[in-house]
């Protein structure tokens, strides 16, 4: 009965190894406590003991080859013997399979930290003579530490956050007392127990149910508070204006007060535009994005496809000037952006010159910027036309207010199922996308609007068209 | 009551055990003939002999390791050490051997070891003397390690460390070891990992451990009488087992904390006691929880600037002004 | 090192032809069974480090011969030959280094840590020279208790120049403690030879000298020789109680560890010559068929019951299974595993 001899686990950490060379030829006598071959682990080259007498049959891997630990290295047996069979490919498949996963493993663990690029090319620079030393990082000069009981101011200002303690919160919560009524006593403006309990004392009641801000363009979901009939719907009382809303307010009452707005609408049929969305996203959703991998939403088709209707309509993209028009040569496509207190527009820059692809990747980069606050004036300026979108939120149609110094602004609204007549005059479910376009008259005149949101039908309508 | 020195009290304690129990031996550096380099062991020799009293040679890994040696065995060594500090040239007897016996044998050794001694700075002697291992061996499952501020502690700890089975390291101090507090006459054991409330309050909670807990005291008692404020202290007496409730407690009682500690702030037992805290009584906090430690140094020796160094009374009191 | 034939020693003359095939029979046993636990550790089913005793045989076998009821055995990390020799049974050994929950340690020792206190076995202990001071410790109690008893502490010629080592050394004649230091002295600290890791003078026991120790230097090739020199000690560790550093040359065929490539610091060749001319089994054999106790068919079927034993072995510990998730926090305190209404301590002893 012939014995297949495995590769043994040499360390403690071989997880493979390479077969050096053969110091048992196929035929030659073998017997327990000789050496048969050498092999190369991770740490060194070791020579591998037989346990087992009599001829060597048969070598399974040839000098140089790689074996997993456990695997069959070759075979022990009487002579004439016929070797077990053994599934070579098999075994080198799976012992490439664990080296990558060693080097993967040595590169996360041996690999010195990139410097970065600031670091002085010189190692260990010298005492800066003279000059000012550099403040040591991460040190309190204080002689005693926690003498400094300064609480790290807020990296900017916080849109509205009450500070208060946990216990404060709690009570407050029991008693049902809204924090906006408590004026803080606590160090740093924060609300403390003493602070609740003088509201209480006081008589401040009424409890006011949070409504869920939302965080579009990804609807939220957060279901709104019960509030018992008779009860207000919301604490009376002033709130405060934030900077931002400032500014919408003050913008946006210029766009409608001098600009002359005029309004058109078209229903799209979106059904082909959602299949082809399926069908790349069934291709590429599940890939790394260093494969390729993406998931397109419909509004980065609507960017795409906007963009495109500007190519073949260029006059939408332009702005009024007092005496010129301005025709803009790129498109700079602004959309809109919902976060808590507000709405920003941030801008994909050269839109006509970027894939759907680019303009995917964009779109959520600047979604992730305006959420965690990090847009810059750069990212917000300069838009040339800008699209808002609804359709997450169910509305079937509206029309926006345009984003000066834009001609016009195109409002999507929800896909929504209706019954259709379709090209064979037959009832049918149609999938409908109404498309509202809001256009400065002084800019656009009724037919150049009409003609740019037929362009716009007829791309979304065959979306492939938007691919070239 | 008599009032006896927290030194006396730890003399009694060893020569009761002594007498109950023949397996009990005390040994270190200087603890017979020369009757303590403390005085702690004192007259312990004259009354039970060199068969229990035991002088060694200055060699902590040597001894130290003996007497787990003799502990697996069943014998009770009580081994002194001079200094706490010392017991860093034994650690590897302390942590690996004493703390891992019984859980590498699978249950099949205990070492019902006791190691002993003061573990303090204030007494101008340098970073090399002063240390305060206390928040270093508790990282150490297997060790439980206990810290004393009274004399009536003192005692009970100690007869209740040689009884227990498992490895005690008993962490004094030698600047409280003149203080008289009062002792019963008559047997009585404190049990391990049980906090006791020095000072009810209702303002704020200090929790200390050691003579931070006296210091804290102290402060308490300025703060009643010069500022309102009235500050509960609670003394941990014992490190692990930790007696998390007694924690909770107080912190539920007066939503408002401040940790005191001899240990150097990072990785100190605040830092282990401050995660209990946020974890089991967050919605009791009013503020955050805030520390007083050793200033973050090795041990200066300049006598006035170590009183500054380590916590004292007029550091606690500006602290609590800060927060109350 | 003095050539001595100790065949003719007092301690060797009484043993029964029985009792010499039980010696020779150990030694197999031990060289079996770790040769088995190669093949285990390089199916991966043992992790971790090995230590492996293979050569030294006659070293535990003869020492640990000669002991009584009230005399204690501590070692370090190299510590199988000597569980086998105090008795312990090969399941429970093999299962211990798969970290299986019929192992000695129940898994959680591992290798290094194999312990019988029942056969006055105090372990396997990790770090070099750790052990030392506790061997002291064991024979202080001994001595403590009036017991007419002794340690044998082993350690490695690495081992000598550890702090503690000395520590131990000078309290075991200071106190004049039953204790006998043997130096199984295998040439190599790790990867490194006994001439480039210790400063000595002729022989590493001789530092014994220095605190004023009895000593004593002997082959480990020949068991007799073994028994011999351990006799002396032990005599001197019940009769007088004092202490002896007792250097015993031996070799080993396996690298430090399974870790270790041998290939740096010694020529093949001194291995074969040592398997050769050295080797404590064959010499035993070859004595033992002199003195007809041993038959060629007595000497086959030793072998392959020994054989056999340590496929079982590997069989029980492959079979056994590997201990329960909680068993991580059992056996960390006595008094956490054994709570009463007794129970003093209070609190939290075990953390999340």
């Amino acid at each position: 009965m012939a014995e297949i001899i495995e590769m043994p686990k040499l360390s403690d950490t071989m997880t493979v190894g390479t077969l050096v060379s053969w110091l048992k030829k196929e035929g030659d006598e073998v017997a327990s406590g000789d050496m048969i071959c050498e092999v190369e682990t991770d740490k060194a080259t070791m020579e591998v003991e037989c346990f087992a007498d009599g001829v060597l049959l048969k070598h399974y891997v040839a000098e140089g080859g790689e074996i997993p630990v456990g695997s069959p290295m070759c075979a022990v047996g009487e002579k004439g013997e016929e070797p077990p069979a053994v599934d070579t490919g098999a075994i080198a498949d799976k012992a490439e399979e664990l080296k990558k996963e060693e080097s993967e493993e040595e590169d996360s663990e041996e690999k010195p930290a990139e410097k970065p690029e600031e670091a002085p090319t010189q190692s260990a620079p010298a005492q800066p003579s003279g000059g000012a030393k550099p403040e040591p990082q991460g040190r309190k000069q204080e002689f005693i530490p926690e003498e400094d009981d300064s609480e790290p101011a807020p990296a900017q200002a916080e849109g509205g956050r009450i500070k208060v303690s946990p216990l404060a919160r709690k009570l407050a919560e029991e008693k049902g007392i809204p924090l906006s009524a408590i004026s803080p006593s606590g160090p740093h403006g924060r609300i403390v127990k003493k602070d609740v309990l003088k509201a209480i004392e006081e008589g401040v009641k009424a409890p006011a149910p949070k409504t869920a801000k939302s965080d579009a363009p990804a609807a939220s979901s957060a279901p709104a508070q019960y509030v018992p009939s008779g009860a207000p719907i919301a604490e009376d009382g002033p709130i405060k204006v934030t900077n931002m809303r400032k500014a919408i307010a003050t913008r946006l009452v210029e766009s409608k007060t001098t600009i002359p707005h005029f309004y058109l609408e078209v229903e799209v049929d979106a059904a082909p535009l959602l299949e082809l969305r399926a069908e790349i996203n069934h291709h590429l959703s599940n890939r790394a994005p260093e494969e390729g991998g993406i998931k397109l939403t419909v509004n980065d088709f609507i960017l795409k496809a906007a963009t495109e209707a500007l190519r073949r309509v260029p006059a939408v993209n332009a702005s009024w000037m007092g005496d010129s028009i301005q025709q803009h040569g790129s498109v700079h496509m602004a959309f809109g952006v919902a976060v808590p207190d507000g709405l920003v527009t941030p801008v994909i820059r050269d839109a006509h010159a970027k894939t759907l692809r680019q303009i995917s990747i964009d779109t959520k980069e600047l979604i992730q910027k305006s959420r965690n606050k990090k847009l810059t004036p750069q990212d917000m300026s300069g838009s040339t036309f800008t699209v808002t979108n609804l359709g997450m939120y169910g509305t079937s149609g509206f029309y926006g207010i345009i984003n000066p110094p834009n001609a016009a602004i195109l409002s999507v609204g929800a896909t929504i199922k209706k019954p259709v007549v379709d090209k064979d005059g037959n009832l049918a479910v149609g999938q409908r996308m109404a498309i509202g376009l809001s256009c400065d008259h002084r800019v656009i005149d009724g037919a150049t609007g009409a003609e740019f949101l037929q362009a716009l039908q007829s791309i979304l309508e065959s979306p492939a068209l938007m691919l070239v | 009551m008599a009032q006896i020195t927290y030194r006396q009290a730890i003399n009694d304690a060893l020569a009761e055990e002594v007498e109950r129990d023949e397996n009990v031996v005390v040994m270190g550096e200087e603890v017979a003939q020369f009757d303590g380099a403390y005085k702690v062991t004192e007259g312990l020799l004259k009354r039970f002999g060199p068969k229990r009293i035991v002088d060694t040679p200055i060699s902590e890994a040597g001894f130290i390791g003996m007497g787990i040696g003799a502990a697996m065995m069943g014998i009770r060594p009580v081994m002194e050490l001079m200094f706490w500090s010392f017991s860093y040239v034994a650690f590897d007897q302390l942590c690996n051997n004493a703390a891992a016996v019984r859980y590498m044998s699978g249950g099949l050794i205990n070492c019902p070891i006791v190691v002993r001694g003061p573990a303090n700075g204030g007494t101008n002697v340098g970073a090399t003397h002063s240390h305060t291992p206390e928040n270093i061996v508790a990282n150490h499952p297997g060790i439980k390690v206990v810290c004393p501020a009274t004399a009536y502690d003192a005692k009970g700890l100690m007869k209740t460390a040689i009884r227990d089975n498992d490895p005690v390291f008993v962490m004094e101090n030698t600047i409280l070891y003149n203080d008289k507090w009062e002792v019963p006459e008559e047997e009585y054991l404190v049990p391990l990992g049980k906090a006791n409330i020095l000072r009810e309050g209702k303002d704020l909670s200090i929790i200390a451990h050691g003579r931070a807990a006296i210091t804290s005291l102290r402060a308490a008692e300025e703060l009643k009488a010069k500022h309102d404020i009235d500050v509960e202290v609670l003394d941990l007496r014992s490190i692990r087992p930790l007696d998390e409730d007694a924690v909770i407690e107080t912190v539920k009682k007066t939503n408002n904390v401040l940790l005191v500690e001899e240990n150097k702030p990072f990785c100190g037992v605040g830092a282990q006691l401050t995660y209990l805290i946020q974890e089991r009584a967050f919605d009791y906090l009013d503020a955050p929880i805030k520390r007083i430690s050793s200033i973050d140094a090795p041990q200066i020796y300049c006598k006035k600037l170590e009183d500054t160094q380590i916590p004292n009374v007029e550091r606690v009191v500006k602290k609590v002004l800060e927060m109350a | 090192m003095p050539d001595s034939d100790y065949s003719d020693a007092e301690v060797n003359k009484v043993l029964t032809p029985e009792q010499k095939i039980q010696l020779y029979r150990d030694m197999v046993r031990i060289r079996r069974f770790e040769e088995r636990s190669i093949r285990v550790y390089q199916q991966g089913k043992i992790g971790g480090f090995l230590h492996l005793y293979i050569g030294q045989e006659a070293v535990a076998v003869g020492t640990v011969s000669l002991l009584g009821a009230d005399d204690h055995v501590i070692t370090a990390y190299r510590d199988h030959g000597h569980a086998l020799a105090v008795g312990m049974n090969m399941n429970e050994c093999m299962a211990e280094l798969c970290g299986k929950h019929t192992g000695c340690s129940k898994g959680k020792g591992g290798s290094m840590h194999f312990f019988a206190p029942d056969k006055n076995y105090w372990g396997g202990h990790g770090i070099v020279g750790g052990q030392t001071p506790l061997g002291a410790g064991i024979a202080y109690a001994l001595k403590y208790r009036n017991l007419k008893g002794c340690c044998i502490c082993f350690m490695g010629d690495g081992a000598v120049n550890q702090g503690a080592v000395h520590e131990a050394f000078n309290l075991a004649q200071l106190w004049e403690l039953p204790v006998i230091y043997v130096i199984e002295n295998n040439g190599y600290s790790m990867g490194t030879s006994q001439v480039r890791s210790s400063a000595f003078n002729e022989y590493l026991a001789k530092r014994a000298e220095g605190y004023a120790m009895a000593w004593d230097v002997v082959s480990g090739n020949n068991i007799y020789d073994v028994r011999a020199a351990t006799a002396k000690a032990i005599k001197r560790a019940h009769e007088e109680s004092m202490p002896t550093l007792l250097e015993i040359i031996t070799y080993r065929y396996r690298g430090h560890s399974m870790s270790d490539p041998d290939k740096t610091y010694r020529e093949k060749k001194e291995v074969q010559e040592y398997k050769e001319k050295k080797d404590p089994i064959t010499v035993f054999q070859n004595i033992l068929l002199e003195e007809k106790v041993l038959t060629d068919e007595l000497i086959q079927s030793i072998d392959k019951e020994a054989k056999q034993e340590a496929e079982d072995a590997a069989s029980f510990a492959d079979k056994s299974p590997f201990p329960p998730v909680e068993s991580i926090l059992e056996d960390i305190y006595w008094e956490e595993d054994n709570r009463s209404d007794e129970t003093t301590s209070q609190g939290t002893i075990i953390f999340e």
